[in-house]
């Protein structure tokens, strides 16, 4: 047997999430190591539509959100880096009487519950924002302190900033198997062994895999959400613009290219890291744009990728302390709505780690809710 | 809803490789399409050969050029399918909605959309030029070579005012000595081959002289020499100009020199037109004597994606001749697959189309040896840019590996270097080169880009006009959002 590297903590999966958990932990002083199999932002957290958003989160997640968005609201400070982040105002917008009704219904449930960050806007003011937008848009409902932000550069932030705190990060090694053995996690990779007290799974669409080594078994989807980018277009948009009925995620950045996205999903085969695009569905996607916003029928599509993302049947994640073992935890299946929540997950997990409680109510992400 | 059109073999590409593909395919009596992305038949060797306004003047293209055109009109007169201006921007397997295992192709025709399905596709996508990042590459003035020999084929178009051409390798040659024919005066040749390479070249001197290629190359080359100023070695190569091209200035015999010029044309050989089949998942081989990504297939032209196929320059620069034999060889194995020829049909004729393969590749090697570019016109450094669709410089890429990026897809994320329309076509080779020379590694272990559809821009309203079938209207999978 070859040499074994030991760690307080060890983190699986370079993505937001573990990247924000290895960062914090070491941030604390805890001699914490990374292992990702690919380099850190592969997937998901990578590649992702970079929406920084608290508008139409799911009622349990809606703390964590609005603790997550105080983080990105000073991100420069915590990261060094700006993350690319702006706030420019999320706003699903209703393209007819039925759409019109959700967003109501949702506005009242939260104002309901105190939230005030979600709010009605008039059919005349969105086209005075958005003079684009098809003239059937009947108003929206907007969270003016959305944003977006660079995906790849956020992760990136958040391993470097781990890094000058003294986390390990090992990129290209791949966990075979997880096994306990006096009190402390053995862990069987292809590059060699690594041992430690407490382990967090932040596998991602691969934490499933994980989990099941003990029993925790998971009914995760790996899914590949589309996502399109045009060629630079004269600016016409500052706002994020997400459907209501229909699937679309719609955003101009500051280089003027057009990403398109809305949760139209690739076939996925996790076990080769590959996806392939469903034009299909893509179609779809496309008309929809090209109903909303009528100009965009002549923006020339450049790219078109997906990356792999887990997706849990009740649309949140699971976050908090294994359900069966002693010093494990998970963060994961966060598909189409993590990057955001990934500065208050590292905060959670820490937490959780260094002192067995957080402040945030995480009992609805138990993983225990699938057994 | 609209019915899709399905074939037993499409084939991307109507050059020598895909050409003489189809026609054996048909002879087999296999139903096969040629989805073509230019307007008449030929590929970029033969461009305009059936339909060139020099056919009047045949001495200015000369016989090799012309040559073509009796492949050419035995494709169009044989009965195979011809889609013509057909740009394909996608092949998917797993979404495909065939009722049979088959891919999907998605193409666009004068901007409209469609999609067709074929049990097996033939990628003969041919080559295209290796980029040459020199300061002012991208200035108004300077073109490749290839591109300026297309105009002179299909419009019989020649540059006017002051010309250099630089670079080198034999079609530079060729189209100088074409340029000649017309009358065109040629300011300077600066022929970029480093000296010295001869004695070790040796060893493959004796197949280079028994090759079609030694006599008609000698007489090209002395012929261009005896009437252009060749300059060589060349370093240190500069485009200048404030709005176009105004000088090209060079290092020669450790002089810095300079010449007056409205055009600049370079080439530094070609290189397989790879992003369709590695968007496809063909795997990628990096060949170190031609300097450049190929897609691995086997003698038959095989691929590791079941009923993907390849021929041509796109598996592997070889040249016209031995494309049309590898098309022919590739036709037999596809039609051994598809039940059309027994083990031993096949076998007889492949040994048959070796032969001419072998005897059309005969020298090449004593050529790609003497021409690979130097590395200096490979491995550009400081404001040389890079990747000309987001103008990213040669020093951007380098810093960027000496903060920790270690791949061409992490350097998309840090610089968006290769992610405009040219899809990496203009810069995946000089990145790999770039970012292996910064981390003192193999091309190989840096990798490429990893592409994606659509490998060429289609604009959204040609999307959203796909026609829908049935299947894709349920097929359309949305993730529920909270209400």
């Amino acid at each position: 047997m070859g040499n074994v590297t030991n760690a307080d903590v060890i983190v699986i999966g370079g993505g937001l999430h573990g990247s924000s958990t290895a960062m914090n932990l070491a941030k604390a002083g805890t001699q914490v190591l990374l292992l990702e199999k690919n380099y850190v932002g592969r997937h998901a957290s990578g590649v992702n539509a970079g929406g920084v958003r608290t508008l139409s989160r799911h009622m349990a997640e809606v703390p964590l959100s609005l603790a997550s968005q105080q983080i990105w609201s000073n991100i420069q400070d915590y990261v060094d880096d700006d993350c690319g982040f702006e706030i420019c105002g999320q706003m699903r917008v209703a393209e007819n009487e039925s759409d019109e009704k959700i967003l109501k219904d949702r506005m009242a449930l939260m104002q309901s519950n105190g939230y005030t960050h979600e709010e009605w806007v008039e059919a005349a003011d969105v086209h005075k924002m958005i003079p684009s937008i098809v003239p059937t848009i009947q108003g929206g409902l907007i969270a003016r302190h959305d944003g977006a932000a660079d995906p790849y550069r956020t992760t990136l932030a958040f391993r470097r900033k781990a890094q000058q705190y003294g986390a390990d990060i090992r990129e290209g090694v791949t966990v075979n198997q997880v096994t306990k053995r006096n009190h402390s996690w053995s862990i069987d990779t292809d590059a060699g062994q690594f041992q430690s007290r407490v382990l967090v799974n932040c596998a991602g669409a691969w934490a499933d895999k994980i989990a099941a080594q003990f029993g925790e078994s998971v009914p995760l989807t790996a899914v590949g959400p589309m996502m399109l980018v045009t060629t630079r277009m004269p600016h016409f948009l500052n706002t994020v613009v997400l459907g209501t009925s229909r699937a679309l995620s719609f955003k101009q950045r500051a280089n003027g290219t057009v990403l398109i996205g809305g949760g139209h999903l690739a076939w996925v085969d996790r076990n080769r890291d590959i996806t392939e695009l469903d034009f299909h569905a893509l179609a779809d996607s496309a008309q929809t744009v090209c109903e909303v916003f009528p100009h965009m029928r002549h923006a020339v599509i450049s790219r078109g990728w997906a990356g792999i993302e887990a997706s849990m049947p009740d649309g949140i994640p699971v976050i908090g302390p294994s359900g069966v073992e002693d010093n494990l935890f998970h963060a994961f299946g966060f598909s189409l709505h993590g990057f955001q929540l990934g500065p208050v997950v590292g905060e959670i997990m820490k937490d959780l780690i260094l002192s067995g409680k957080t402040d945030l109510p995480i009992k609805p992400f138990h993983i225990s809710r699938f057994s | 809803m609209s019915k899709v059109a399905h074939y037993d073999v499409a084939i991307v590409g109507a050059g020598p490789a895909g050409m003489a593909a189809a026609i054996s395919l048909k002879t087999f009596g296999i139903n096969v399409v040629v989805l073509d992305e230019n307007v008449s038949a030929g590929g970029q060797i033969y461009r305009g050969v059936t339909t060139s306004p020099l056919s009047s003047k045949p001495q200015i293209l000369g016989d090799d050029y012309w040559s073509g055109k009796k492949l050419v009109k035995e494709f169009l007169e044989s009965s195979v399918e011809r889609i013509a201006g057909a740009t394909v921007w996608a092949v998917s397997q797993h979404t495909s909605e065939s009722e049979q295992s088959s891919f999907e192709i998605g193409y666009s025709v004068n901007a409209q959309a469609h999609i067709m399905h074929a049990k097996h596709v033939l990628l003969a996508t041919g080559a295209h030029e290796r980029p040459f990042p020199i300061p002012g590459w991208t200035l108004p003035g300077v073109m490749t070579a290839g591109a300026a020999q297309t105009l002179l084929k299909s419009t019989a178009m020649v540059p006017s005012g002051r010309l250099v051409l630089a670079g080198s390798g034999p079609l530079l040659y060729l189209i100088a000595w074409q340029y000649l024919n017309a009358g065109v005066k040629i300011e300077a040749f600066l022929d970029t081959t480093p000296k010295g390479r001869i004695p070790q070249l040796l060893p493959y001197a004796f197949d280079f002289m028994r090759s079609p290629y030694f006599l008609k190359g000698l007489k090209l080359v002395r012929e261009v020499k005896a009437h252009v100023n060749v300059i060589t070695p060349i370093s240190d190569m500069v485009a200048n100009g404030q709005e176009k091209l105004e000088s090209v200035t060079f290092k020669s015999a450790s002089k810095q020199q300079s010449i007056e010029a409205d055009h600049l044309l370079l080439h530094q050989g070609v290189i397989p037109n790879i992003n369709l089949a590695q968007a496809i998942g063909v795997t990628l081989d990096w060949n170190d004597l031609l300097k450049c990504w190929v897609p691995m297939s086997d003698p038959l032209g095989n691929t590791n994606v079941e009923r993907i196929h390849m021929a041509g320059d796109a598996a592997g620069i070889a040249g016209a001749w031995a494309a049309e034999s590898r098309g022919q060889l590739v036709a037999t194995e596809i039609a051994y697959q598809l039940g059309k020829l027994s083990l031993d049909q096949r076998d007889s004729s492949v040994t048959a189309y070796r032969k001419v393969y072998a005897r059309a590749t005969r020298g090449r090697e004593f050529f790609d040896r003497l021409f690979q570019p130097a590395k200096a016109f490979r491995r550009p450094t400081g404001n040389t840019v890079v990747c000309r669709c987001e103008e990213i410089t040669a020093q951007q890429v380098r810093e960027t590996v000496k903060i920790g990026c270690t791949g061409p897809n992490q350097m998309k994320s840090y610089l968006r270097c290769g992610m405009g329309p040219c899809q990496g076509r203009f810069c995946a080779v000089t990145v790999t080169e770039l970012i292996a020379d910064e981390r003192g590694v193999s091309e190989s272990e840096v990798g490429h880009y990893r592409l994606r559809f659509p490998t060429k821009p289609l604009t959204l309203g040609e999307l959203a006009t796909l026609p829908q079938t049935d299947a894709s209207i349920n097929a359309v999978v949305r993730l529920k959002k909270p209400v």
